[in-house]
Formats: structure tokens, C-alpha cells, sequence
């Protein structure tokens, strides 16, 4: 299966490698074209008002929106997590996100860096995961369809609405596969 | 269920959260925004850029702690700050602001001559600058979270950081093909922890980001560095003392997230009005680069 990699912004790489270890097959997305060519797209962390002026300006933001309408299966962390998102809390004005995932999320809700933490986390289904939170945002509000799979004091930070996943934490920085392999798994 | 912070891969995390983006200096809440509205990853909130130090002279020191706050609450991206070389305590005011980084800049006069700060006796993560594998290995020991070759700051005159990048990578690449006696060999001569040259021939990568800094004007700087193999771009003076910022902060973030591909890097360059006059190294009266050992 060929898993898309939204690579404009932040760390790419280490998505991508998570997807090589299991076996799948990653694919950078910059372009429209290389669009076409994935089942899957991975939305990794960054600066989501970066991502969000490139989504534009790359001519990305409508295709990957269409792609998304379509039911393309996407997984987003941090700032891919503010993307997929139907309502965004602090951010910028001008700031669009393709808005899959009926959540209201809240940017840089834990703090600044300083604030910055990982921590082990319970998560339905997985058990304990180790997460990592980088200036994270955390859910203020979910509709009806979308089931949470962990939280931080009380707050969402894991959800999911059918094949659309979001967490507001970095699986892709600790080193654990499985919640890629759920993705995968979910999505195959 | 506990929380930790300020640990390394927290540190870090930051850095490779920038990855692929621009980080401006900015010396006002106005060129923040502009910077933002460009889509900045970061800013680095400063009093002057290098080129107006330079121009200026005298002790170059942390910004006013006002400033800082104002820029902060102008825009919603991580906001950076420099302190003095060796001079903990501009950097604990510095995590005291909540900063999101903290640079240990040659930019700044220096305020220790033999000792750069002990950065592991932080919470916010330190970005330093070096202009050889040797000089970011030890930074990186002494607790760095990022590390930027420091090209030469405020000259508009990329040559420096490209030979500083060619330094770096091109070391990496030697001391991957080291046998494990070389390895001893050449820890010796970086003057740099055995340990983490063995990971560096394990891994074939620093430990943590490599951005490029000091002397990027142009989009086609920008793409030049980041296939040098940087992975992010600081860009000073060349935003805001050229003809139209907003304009070039613009084409510089899209040519470094499209660095590869020179049709993207050749629409954006066209119309950007006059980018920062450059100097010759050989004119400068002060290396900057040469601060800190």
C-alpha cells in the first residue's frame, strides 16, 4: 500500500521511516501529481500556519480536500491534527483546514516549550503508549461521530471518525509502531 | 500520570518540528507578523539584525525583555531569542520570558571567553552555531537540542555557509567510512566525545537537526543549502533590509520547502525587487564566525 507523507513542512522523515519499518511503502507529497499515485496520507507535525500557506500556495489544499471527501483514509499528529480538524481554536484568521474530523481543537493548549512534555499514556485498545507533546493542541470538543481513544486530564488528544485519525502527540518521535499499525491496519 | 519535560527528545522534538521552514529574525510585533503572514516556522525576536550590529558596533547584548513579550504575543509560531555566548544568566531570563528557544549566538559579543554555556542545566532547549563538525559536536555535548552552521551573519554573502555545511557534511561522510580504530583517531582531532563520533559512524547523521544559517538573501540560497543537505534555513538581515519583505519572506519559504524542484525556486524569484546588498568576507572588519570555540 502506498501511504502519502505531507511533506511541506516538519518532520517528514520520521513518518516516513516509521512507515518503512512496517513494512509499508512512503510516498512525499509536495505536488498534485504525486497525490494520485496514494491510498493513505499521512499528515505529519510542524507549524500548521506554515503548512496551511503551502497547502495553497503548492496548489494542494483543493486535491487533497476532494481526496479527503472521497474517504481517503488520513492520519494526522500535532499540526496534521489542527488540519484535519472542522474547527480551530487560536489560530490564525486566514488559517484553513481541510475539517474531516468533527473536533474542535485548541493550538498550543499545553503551553509553550517549556511547557513540552512526554509522558505514558493509556490508550483504548493499545494499553500504555509513550507519548511525546511538542507546544500540543488538545480537543475542546467532539461531535457526535468521533470516538476518543486517550486523553490527558480529561482533555482528547487520540480520536478517530472512521478512517480519519488525529492525535495531538508525536508516535512518530518515540519510537512506537502501533499506532501506524493501527492506521494501517484500519485502513488496508 | 507524570509529566516530563525539558528532556532531550522534547528538546529536540521542537527542532524537528521546524523542519523544512524558515526561521526570521525580527526586531519588531510588525515584521513578526509579516514574517508569520509569510509563513515563518519560527522568528528570533532581536533588537537588530546582524547586518545593523555589524553597521553599529559596541557590545551587542540580549534584547529588552519588552520587546521579547511583544513579539510573542504578536504572532502564534515559537519565538527565539539570543543570548550571549557563555552568559547563563541572559539565558535564564531568557527561559524566565518562556522563549521557545534559545540561540547561544556569535552575533552577540561574547561574554565568555573559554566556556559556552552548560545548556543540559535547562528546561528550554539551546540552538548554537558552528562552522565545523568539531565545534558542533562539543556544543552538542554540552547540551545543544539544534545546531546551526553559522555561516557569516549580516554579510548577504552565502559563501561562508555553504563552506561551513561542506565542513560538517563532509566530515559526517569521511567518518562513516572510519574503521573503529579512526573512530578514537578521529575524536582526537575534532576534540569531540568518542561517543558521539561513534553514533555519528553508526548513524551517519548529528544527533540532532542541522539548519543553515548566516548570509541566505535569495529563494535560490535557500534551495542551494538545504541540497547541501541543511535541513532548515535561519534567514537574518536578507528579509528585512531588503526592497520588499513580505514579497521575499514569501518566495524563501516556498523555495525551501520546494527546494528540489528549480521550477518551483525559478517562479518564485521573479519580481522580488532588490534583495540585501552583500559584502566580501575579505571587507569585514569582524568574522562573527569566529566567536566561539
Amino acid at each position: 500500500m502506498k501511504v502519502g507523507v505531507l511533506a511541506l513542512q516538519g518532520d517528514v522523515s520520521e513518518h516516513a521511516q516509521t512507515l518503512s519499518d512496517l513494512g509499508a511503502d512512503p510516498v512525499e507529497v509536495r505536488t498534485p501529481d504525486a497525490l494520485a499515485a496514494i491510498d493513505a496520507l499521512i499528515l505529519p507535525g510542524g507549524e500548521s500556519t506554515t503548512m496551511s500557506m503551502l497547502l495553497e500556495s503548492s496548489g494542494l489544499f483543493e486535491p487533497i480536500a476532494s481526496r479527503l471527501d472521497d474517504g481517503m483514509p488520513a492520519f494526522g499528529t500535532c499540526a496534521g491534527m489542527i488540519l484535519l480538524a472542522k474547527d480551530v481554536l487560536d489560530g490564525r484568521a486566514d488559517q484553513r483546514s481541510f475539517g474531516v474530523l468533527d473536533i474542535a481543537v485548541r493550538r498550543n493548549a499545553f503551553g509553550r516549550q517549556v511547557d513540552s512534555f512526554e509522558s505514558e499514556l493509556d490508550v483504548d485498545g493499545l494499553g500504555t503508549v509513550h507519548a511525546v507533546f511538542i507546544r500540543a493542541p488538545y480537543v475542546e470538543r467532539v461531535g457526535d461521530g468521533v470516538e476518543v481513544l486517550a486523553r490527558v486530564d480529561d482533555h482528547p488528544v487520540l480520536c478517530r471518525e472512521g478512517r480519519v485519525f488525529a492525535a495531538a502527540f508525536h508516535p512518530e518521535l518515540s519510537g512506537d509502531l502501533r499506532l501506524h499499525e493501527l492506521f494501517l491496519r484500519e485502513v488496508s | 500520570m507524570e509529566r516530563q519535560t525539558g528532556t532531550e527528545r522534547v528538546k529536540r522534538g521542537l527542532a524537528e518540528m521546524l523542519r523544512g521552514g524558515v526561521i526570521m529574525d525580527v526586531v519588531t510585533p510588525e515584521q513578526a507578523k509579516i514574517a508569520e503572514d509569510a509563513g515563518a516556522v519560527a522568528v528570533m525576536a532581536l533588537e537588530r539584525v546582524p547586518a545593523d550590529i555589524r553597521r553599529d558596533g559596541g557590545v551587542a547584548r540580549m534584547s529588552d525583555p519588552a520587546m521579547i513579550e511583544g513579539i510573542k504575543a504578536a504572532v502564534t509560531v515559537p519565538v527565539m531569542a539570543k543570548a550571549r555566548i557563555g552568559h547563563f544568566a541572559e539565558a535564564q531570563v531568557l527561559e524566565a520570558l518562556g522563549v521557545d528557544y534559545v540561540d547561544e549566538s556569535e552575533v552577540l559579543t561574547p561574554a565568555d571567553e573559554s566556556h559556552h554555556i552548560d545548556k543540559w542545566a535547562f528546561t528550554v532547549p539551546f540552538v548554537c552555531g558552528a562552522t565545523n563538525l568539531g565545534e558542533a559536536l562539543r556544543r552538542i555535548s554540552e547540551g545543544a537540542a539544534m545546531i546551526r552552521s553559522k555561516g557569516e551573519a549580516g554579510s548577504g554573502n552565502i559563501v561562508e555557509a555553504v563552506r561551513h555545511l561542506r565542513m560538517i557534511l563532509g566530515d559526517i561522510r569521511k567518518i562513516t567510512q572510519a574503521d573503529s580504530a579512526e573512530v578514537y583517531a578521529w575524536a582526537k582531532e575534532l576534540r569531540a566525545p568518542v561517543s558521539l563520533v561513534q553514533e555519528l559512524h553508526d548513524t551517519g547523521r548529528l544527533p540532532v537537526p542541522l539548519f543553515c544559517a548566516g548570509g541566505i538573501a535569495t529563494p535560490a540560497d535557500a534551495s542551494l543549502v538545504m541540497q547541501l543537505g541543511a535541513e532548515a534555513v535561519f534567514v537574518g538581515s536578507g528579509i528585512f533590509k531588503s526592497e520588499d519583505p513580505a514579497v521575499r519572506a514569501k518566495a524563501i519559504v516556498e523555495a525551501t520547502a520546494h527546494f528540489r524542484d528549480p521550477h518551483i525556486v525559478a517562479k518564485v524569484s521573479r519580481g522580488l525587487g532588490e534583495a540585501m546588498k552583500g559584502q566580501e568576507i575579505a571587507e569585514l572588519d569582524v568574522k562573527l564566525a569566529e566567536r566561539g570555540w
